[in-house]
């Protein structure tokens, strides 16, 4: 049976947008732990989460882009 | 004084608000009477995409009237195009793409929101993909995004000229500057000086108000329904993220080339496998940069209004009050997203400028 390259590359840009979902989940997550553990560091936390957040959304982005 | 600069500002407020009001009813109309060959659903998917384009006009609405006429309210904006000698004329000429323009003897259409040389007829052709061979002239038009370019930068250079002047005379800021002040020692403190070092921030202080400011007005333009998406072409993006990258590249002392070519404290094999790496990293910093903008602006817009225009679709008690809830829950995270955009920019652009000064080589 022939799956249609189409089908493909949107099923992995799916995938893609999960582990991105995924990760971002995790960061903003691990940033309320340790918002909650030192409340005083919370300003450059949610500067270090929104970084990396944005990294991450970056590459579903590219993956978007690609499918 | 006071009393009266207020009226002013309400005044302003209030014919602001009518004339939303005004441009939402007609591209309802617009929307709920679908000419016979096409379907609704199509209609609603054109009327997205052609948003999401730039335009040689300014065009705030258009309805079909009772005779089945379709009528188009906006402005018409200059075209400028080179094609062996400066042509200028007024985008009024195509009457929305629909007619050819002849000018000095020349014949130009726009076919897919580009301009084409053509015949007298306005004849397009095709090659087996189906993409037009026609010539296609130098473009330099003042299109809609460049227009609202020009204005948000008009109006950031006159009120933050008003605003510095203002410092002059005393130290506390008045008016909007009392708005802008917090922001701009937020940009300074928090991502300026952390990111880039007491040592060099200055120099890129005033990219990096810029770009913020350019980017947050520039999104929030983007959701009135002026139908203003500067932010939705990559051409603009594209430019934004240059002058990060070029800031960068030009900045950079020996250190940042030295952690590119020679990464310090790795084996020497690692160090030529690295290279490499480093060099794509330096392109795909500011790629990111570029689609990260463009495709969280044009992804705000094109949900936004598919919510819209589920309410032609759905016709019905539920339906209605859903997607409007659901779009007004939506407009406010845009709002969101539209500052918090500007922040990843600047704040990603800091970082890349820090690393291009660094200067302790201790890892």
């Amino acid at each position: 049976m022939e799956i249609p390259a189409e089908l493909l590359s949107k099923v992995g840009a799916g995938l893609i947008v999960i582990g991105a979902g995924l990760g971002i989940g995790k960061i903003g997550g691990s940033a309320m732990d340790a918002i909650a553990r030192q409340p005083e560091a919370s300003g450059k936390i949610q500067t270090a989460m929104l970084i990396a957040a944005a990294l991450i959304e970056g590459i579903g982005f590219a993956a978007l882009f690609a499918a | 004084m006071r009393r009266k600069f207020s009226m002013k500002k309400i005044t302003f407020l209030l014919f602001l608000v009518s004339f939303v009001s005004v441009a939402q009813h007609n591209e309802k109309t617009d929307l709920v009477k679908p000419t016979e060959e096409k379907s609704l659903k199509v209609t609603i998917k054109e009327y997205i995409n052609h948003h999401l384009l730039d335009s040689y006009d300014f065009g705030l609405f258009s309805y079909t009237d009772d005779n089945k006429e379709v009528h188009h309210i906006g402005a018409p904006l200059p075209v400028i195009l080179w094609d062996g000698g400066l042509k200028v004329f007024s985008s009024s000429r195509f009457h929305h793409g629909e007619t050819v323009a002849e000018v000095d003897g020349n014949f130009y259409k726009v076919y897919h929101n580009k301009i084409y040389k053509t015949d007298a007829a306005g004849t397009i052709t095709y090659d087996a993909e189906h993409h037009a061979t026609n010539v296609k002239p130098l473009d330099f038009s003042i299109t809609k995004n460049v227009v609202f370019i020009f204005l948000v930068g008009l109006l950031m250079f006159l009120v933050f000229s008003r605003m510095a002047k203002n410092y002059k005379k005393n130290a506390l800021p008045k008016g909007l500057g009392r708005l802008l002040e917090p922001i701009i020692l937020y940009i300074r403190d928090d991502i300026a000086i952390p990111n880039i070092g007491q040592k060099h921030y200055k120099k890129y202080m005033s990219y990096l108000l810029t770009v913020f400011f350019f980017v947050w007005t520039v999104n929030l333009l983007g959701l009135t329904p002026l139908g203003v998406n500067v932010t939705n072409n990559i051409a603009v993006t594209f430019v934004l993220a240059l002058v990060t990258f070029v800031l960068t590249t030009v900045t950079a002392n020996k250190n940042y080339w030295g952690h590119i070519f020679w990464m310090p404290g790795v084996p020497k094999l690692m160090r030529i496998v690295l290279a490499p790496i480093e060099l794509l990293g330096m392109v795909i910093k500011p790629f990111s940069l570029m689609i990260r903008l463009y495709a969280n602006i044009t992804a705000g817009h094109i949900v936004l209004m598919s919510i819209i225009g589920l309410m032609f679709i759905f016709k019905s008690w539920i339906g209605s009050p859903l997607s409007f809830g659901l779009a007004f829950v939506l407009s406010l995270l845009e709002l969101l997203v539209a500052a918090l955009q500007a922040y990843i920019f600047t704040m990603l652009s800091a970082l890349y400028f820090g690393s291009a000064v660094e200067e302790h080589d201790d890892h």
